[in-house]
């Protein structure tokens, strides 16, 4: 008589992206395996994840990538659904469920997501459609809407240049008691959220010196930018999906802190290496 | 004629930037900057002062303008933010039930 019951292997994976684990649990090793490839640099042995998902896999083709982003909480569970995933997470037990098919651009949108989430909730920190990079110790970040020339910059970075991404930044402050109060203390975080150069970032981290607000014209120069026209450009280059009153303040106010603590100018330049000869 | 009184509505998010006043509703994220004069609404909203004591205090001696006009302009203000559900708008007096909390730069929080 055949066995009617037969273990099935739960395979699992940590993703780090700015010093939080979440881990990733799926019987299909062949997905398992596309995250190690997708994630590389990214892989974390930490047992001890700030968030745990069980994938559930769908067919292929389920769904349009392209559909609009839902983000709601209801009775401390948050949803996330867009046409090709539907997601669920519950913070206070750090667990959720995700069903999509075998890709990595879904769970790519939800690890984007759930990390909104978490720096929101904090209110230290948030994910930015922003290129960025280390030089000489610190972190440049350069933000912009699609066009505005990150993967630009992000390609024409010198040697010694470290990439963090060059697509969405990863900014959280450092809250360690050394730090003290009133420096600046926000990090930058090499994210695997790529746009068009499609390469990795790496996973490092510095403490941000300046936030370049991108514009390509005809000569390469630098502006100061007043705070309140940084914190307008910075919140519209936000990435921030809930419908959620309490965390829309929040990230306001930590849109509104980070531009009075960092300085922000207007990079306009041309598209050539010579620009980072003012950088860093 | 009846007198108006206006409170900062609680939804919302306001941060003081450099002297510029900001303001985001939390139902939709829809970001404002507020002028001047509606800064000194803003801040003098507390549900319990009305209108034309704000505008007679502080906007008056601020633009040296005829009361009656100038109390003509902050009540089409005070209706407009109110359409953007920055402030609560009422002919009584309004009672705060969650002040909303500005943040001026470089303030911890």
């Amino acid at each position: 008589m055949p066995e009617l019951i037969s273990s099935v292997d739960c395979l699992h994976l940590s993703i780090e992206i700015g010093g939080m684990p979440i881990r990733v649990n799926t019987t299909d090793a062949a997905f398992l395996g596309m995250l190690q490839d997708r994630y590389a640099g990214f892989v974390s042995a930490s047992e001890h994840p700030a968030v745990e998902f069980d994938v559930d896999l769908a067919r292929p083709g389920s769904g349009d990538p392209g559909a609009d982003v839902r983000v709601t909480q209801h009775a401390g569970r948050w949803a996330l659904e867009r046409g090709d995933f539907r997601a669920e997470w519950e913070p206070a037990s750090r667990t959720g469920r995700i069903r999509q098919s075998a890709n990595p651009y879904s769970i790519d949108a939800v690890l984007r997501i759930v990390h909104t989430l978490v720096l929101a909730q904090e209110g230290r920190g948030f994910l930015l459609h922003a290129a960025s990079a280390i030089r000489n110790g610190k972190a440049f970040l350069f933000a912009g809407v699609s066009g505005a020339g990150k993967t630009t910059i992000s390609r024409l970075a010198p040697a010694d240049a470290t990439l963090l991404t060059d697509e969405i930044s990863y900014v959280r402050e450092d809250v360690r008691k050394d730090v003290r109060k009133q420096d600046n203390r926000y990090m930058a975080f090499g994210t695997p959220f790529t746009g068009e150069l499609a390469k990795l970032g790496e996973n490092v981290s510095a403490p941000i010196a300046r936030l370049y607000l991108l514009a390509q014209g005809p000569e390469n120069r630098i502006e100061p930018v007043a705070p309140g026209q940084a914190a307008r450009e910075l919140l519209a280059n936000l990435l921030f999906f809930a419908e959620d009153q309490e965390l829309v303040q929040r990230a306001f106010h930590s849109a509104c802190e980070f531009v009075s603590r960092v300085p922000v100018s207007r990079l306009t330049f041309v598209p050539d290496a010579r620009v980072w000869e003012m950088i860093g | 004629m009846s007198r108006l009184y206006v409170a900062r509505n609680t939804r919302v998010a306001a941060r003081n930037l450099d002297g510029e006043m900001m303001i985001m509703s939390g139902k939709d994220s829809t970001l404002f900057t507020l002028n001047k004069t509606a800064t000194i609404i803003w801040q003098a909203a507390d549900g319990a002062t009305p209108l034309d004591e704000i505008v007679e205090r502080q906007i008056c001696p601020e633009y040296e303008v005829e009361p009656a006009a100038a109390l003509q302009d902050a009540e089409n203000l005070a209706r407009e933010l109110a359409t953007h559900g920055i402030l609560d708008v009422s002919e009584n007096p309004i009672v705060p039930s969650n002040p909303p909390v500005t943040v001026t730069a470089g303030d911890s929080r």
